[in-house]
């Protein structure tokens, strides 16, 4: 019993880090169709946004604040690799639709730029000019109707861009000569220490869980929770699944398919970022990281069937439990009296790397007989 | 108008006292009869780069050094050393093709370079074919004596072995069963190869042993099977690599696996740099062993760690790395002035039995191209640096490890030509 608790915690465990890394690239290349290479350089932006934030909340005036940092930082990281990935949609993936080749070439050059501009910007500054590009991108559309017509709007528009410019530089040099540490640009790997209430373990039903694990569950539920009320009540949402199930005739009744796709594209990128700030809470933060993810994120999306998010829960929490089954070798501790020919096959890929070969194999051969995945979509458009 | 161009006169002025100034500090360090230039090749980009370019710091340093003490003088002229940095760019064959590039085009006597077990094997070929001469200053898995290669970095009897001996016989968790994690690649494996017949020999158990692939932060399976071999504490031996330390021991510790509970992990890849990174929080209580620590209480160490804060920032450290790439370059300017040439093979006979008084103490070059040097264990402590807790005599190395199964009985001797590379003792 204890040994099953352990196993499905186990396996949960993994599968919710696939889960919350692949949720929002279910959404972007799901639903839009777009090969977004960059999907692991937004993470990346979410774990530098955790780092950040719990740097600033060791300032003095923070300080009684520290134990609720990594909450605010989820938002946070959501509203970052949110507008940075609606500065992507705006500037180069908005000009490739219909063209799969060139986005993906075009989003692998952008995951390296941002690679590169973690490495040699300071911190701070990009900080700053994440503020300038909320503040830019989204001032304008706060201004009344009666702005937005007149003829002088381009002006209105530019001014915003210079007062977002000045916050920008404004709120990257205060941050700058307050912590050192955000100062300076530095390929090295950084750090982000959990806070106190977060670390050590739980005991339930006798059986000790790591604190960190459960709290990288509880975000990956309230997100898959959270992204399918929307997509399935709100208003937007169903603009949103109009537009993924035939764009002309979305378009021909009245949506806007341009907003729709800047939405879409926008909370895709900003839960890659709450991606972000799981994956920090496991391990180390530098321009890597989200290398590390995107070929397993690609893996659980195309293994759930494109276009649909139980499928990729479904298969994220599949591979999970998998690479605790295999790698674990939990096999041959319920079945310990195996035959000797059998155990020694289980043995040889209870290793995490040949673990990794068995479910890599697993899945080409599961794709060989459903090459849509598990639950593909189904409908006329998905003929053509 | 007038004013602008008044300011700018002075602007002019004083950016001439400047330059002035800084000429005056060059011209201090005394005048040489000539120059010679030597090749450092490390990896300023991509992932190796952080790691790397520390190296590159310490051998500037080095040869800074050299040239305000006046150089090195060979054949009674001083020369003065120059050196040109090539990016290896964390790509094994651009180390090959730098390589070449500094042997053929720049003609340089020497390269000092490399860190990666893989840099190392493309760029053999080169220097054997070439007969040229590379210096590699990292601890590495041995298993390998080429005529052109100098290594200043400790093999695994100068790091893995005294250091299980102390984990088996002398820590809190003496006798305990044996664990072993590494990152998938040749120097973990090889290594883990010998801790396990050492193991054998002194009478333990080694109850498992898995490799995390390069890149993989997902450390649950592994932690799972610890648990489970070693459900009451024990000795775990850690070879990861790079940031994969982090996820690992973010994720022990959560999992309850720490001294406190009885689980000790002897590291052999985490120096004061590492520890920096890692966080000493998560690290605190665990074990290194290393040739140089930067808590040795000697005025040699206390100088290198100090000149090097100087030099390059206060919050730097120094660790076993950077002391073996100080060291070499050292090495190499003793052995020319005892050839008296920058020729190759008058440099390579006069190299064997240098003898220098390094950071960590002294260390001689051995027949095999290997240095004999000191190991030390350490307690990592909350300051983010090792409490010494033994240091070994003087440790010769053996660059055919003689607990491996593949090289048992062997060894490496250059300066007698019926030897070599592998004879048999």
């Amino acid at each position: 019993m204890e040994l099953l608790l352990d196993s499905l915690f186990n396996g949960v465990a993994i599968g919710s880090v696939l889960l919350v890394a692949a949720l929002g690239l279910a959404i972007v290349f799901g639903l839009m169709g777009v090969i977004n290479l960059a999907h692991g350089e937004l993470m990346m932006l979410g774990a530098y946004t955790t780092y950040v934030t719990q740097l600033i909340f060791k300032l003095p005036i923070l300080k009684p604040f520290y134990n609720s940092y990594i909450i605010v930082s989820i938002f946070l990281a959501f509203i970052v690799s949110g507008v940075v990935g609606i500065l992507l949609e705006k500037t180069i993936i908005r000009k490739l639709y219909g063209s799969p080749l060139e986005t993906l070439l075009a989003t692998w050059g952008v995951s390296l730029i941002l690679q590169q501009f973690v490495r040699s910007v300071p911190l701070a500054y990009g900080t700053g000019l994440v503020i300038s590009l909320l503040i830019g991108l989204f001032l304008p559309t706060t201004f009344s109707s009666k702005i937005k017509e007149s003829t002088n709007f381009k002006y209105f528009k530019f001014s915003s861009w210079i007062f977002a410019a000045l916050t920008g530089v404004l709120t990257g040099s205060i941050i700058s000569s307050s912590v050192s540490k955000l100062s300076r640009a530095s390929a090295r790997n950084v750090d982000v220490t959990a806070p106190s209430w977060m670390r050590g373990q739980v005991e339930i039903i006798g059986t000790a869980f790591p604190k960190t694990r459960l709290m990288i569950i509880v975000i990956t539920l309230i997100s898959v929770i959270a992204i399918t009320l929307f997509l399935n009540q709100s208003a937007w949402g169903m603009r949103i699944r109009a537009v993924t199930q035939n764009r002309q005739m979305s378009d021909c009744l009245g949506i806007s398919t341009e907003k729709v796709d800047i939405i879409t594209f926008g909370i895709g990128s900003g839960l890659a970022g709450v991606a972000g700030v799981a994956v920090s809470l496991l391990g180390s933060v530098g321009p890597n990281v989200g290398g590390n993810y995107i070929v397993g994120c690609f893996m659980v999306v195309v293994l759930g069937g494109v276009g649909n998010l139980l499928g990729t829960v479904l298969a994220s929490f599949g591979i999970g439990i998998m690479t605790d089954l295999i790698g674990a070798g939990r096999l041959l501790s319920i079945w310990p009296d195996m035959p000797l020919s059998l155990s020694n096959t289980i043995n040889f890929f209870a290793t995490t790397s040949m673990a990794r070969v068995m479910i890599f194999a697993l899945i080409v051969i599961f794709l060989q007989f459903k090459p849509t995945g598990l639950f593909p979509q189904k409908g006329r458009m998905v003929e053509n | 108008m007038r004013i602008s161009r008044r300011i700018l006169a002075g602007l002019a002025t004083a950016s001439l006292a400047v330059t002035a100034t800084s000429c005056g500090g060059g011209g201090t360090s005394g005048s040489f009869d000539d120059t010679v230039t030597v090749g450092i090749l490390h990896s300023l980009s991509g992932t190796m780069a952080i790691s790397e370019s520390t190296l590159v710091d310490t051998e500037k340093m080095a040869i800074e050094e050299i040239n305000a003490s006046g150089g090195v003088t060979v054949g009674g002229k001083s020369y003065k050393i120059e050196y040109i940095v090539e990016d290896g760019a964390s790509d094994w064959p651009t180390f090959a093709e730098k390589s070449k590039k500094l042997i053929d085009q720049d003609g340089v006597p020497v390269v000092f370079g490399g860190w990666t077990s893989a840099s190392r094997k493309a760029m053999l070929p080169v220097y054997e074919s070439k007969d040229a001469f590379l210096y590699y200053p990292i601890q590495y898995e041995a298993q390998e004596c080429s005529n052109n290669i100098f290594y200043t970095g400790a093999t695994p009897n100068q790091q893995s072995e005294p250091a299980t001996d102390f984990m088996y016989k002398r820590s809190p968790a003496a006798g305990g069963d044996f664990f072993l994690v590494g990152s998938d690649y040749v120097f973990p494996r090889t290594s883990n190869t010998i801790t396990k017949a050492q193991v054998k020999q002194l009478g333990g158990k080694v109850v498992g042993e898995d490799y995390l692939p390069l890149g993989n932060t997902e450390v649950a399976p592994i932690i799972s099977k610890i648990k489970k071999a070693l459900p009451e504490g024990g000795i775990i031996i850690n070879t990861l690599n790079g940031d994969q330390n982090v996820a690992f021991f973010k994720q022990i510790q959560d999992a309850g696996i720490t001294p406190s509970s009885g689980y000790y992990v002897m590291n052999y890849s985490i120096a004061e740099e590492e520890i920096s990174t890692i966080g000493p929080e998560f690290l605190e209580g665990h074990y290194g062993a290393w040739n140089y620590m930067m808590s040795i209480d000697t005025p040699a160490s206390k100088k290198f760690a100090a000149s090097f804060k100087k030099r390059w920032g206060a919050d730097r450290v120094v660790a076993d790395p950077q002391e073996s790439a100080y060291n070499m370059v050292y090495l190499w300017k003793q052995a020319v002035e005892d050839a008296g040439t920058f020729d190759d093979n008058a440099v390579r006979e006069a190299l064997v039995g240098q003898k220098f008084d390094a950071p960590q103490g002294p260390v001689e070059v051995m027949p095999n191209h290997h240095l004999s040097q000191t190991v030390r264990i350490g307690e990592i402590n909350a300051e983010g640096g090792f409490t010494i807790l033994e240091e070994t005599g003087v440790v010769l190395p053996q660059a055919w490890n003689q607990k491996h199964p593949s090289s048992k009985g062997f060894a490496c001797d250059w300066t007698d030509p019926s030897k070599g590379e592998k004879y048999k003792l």
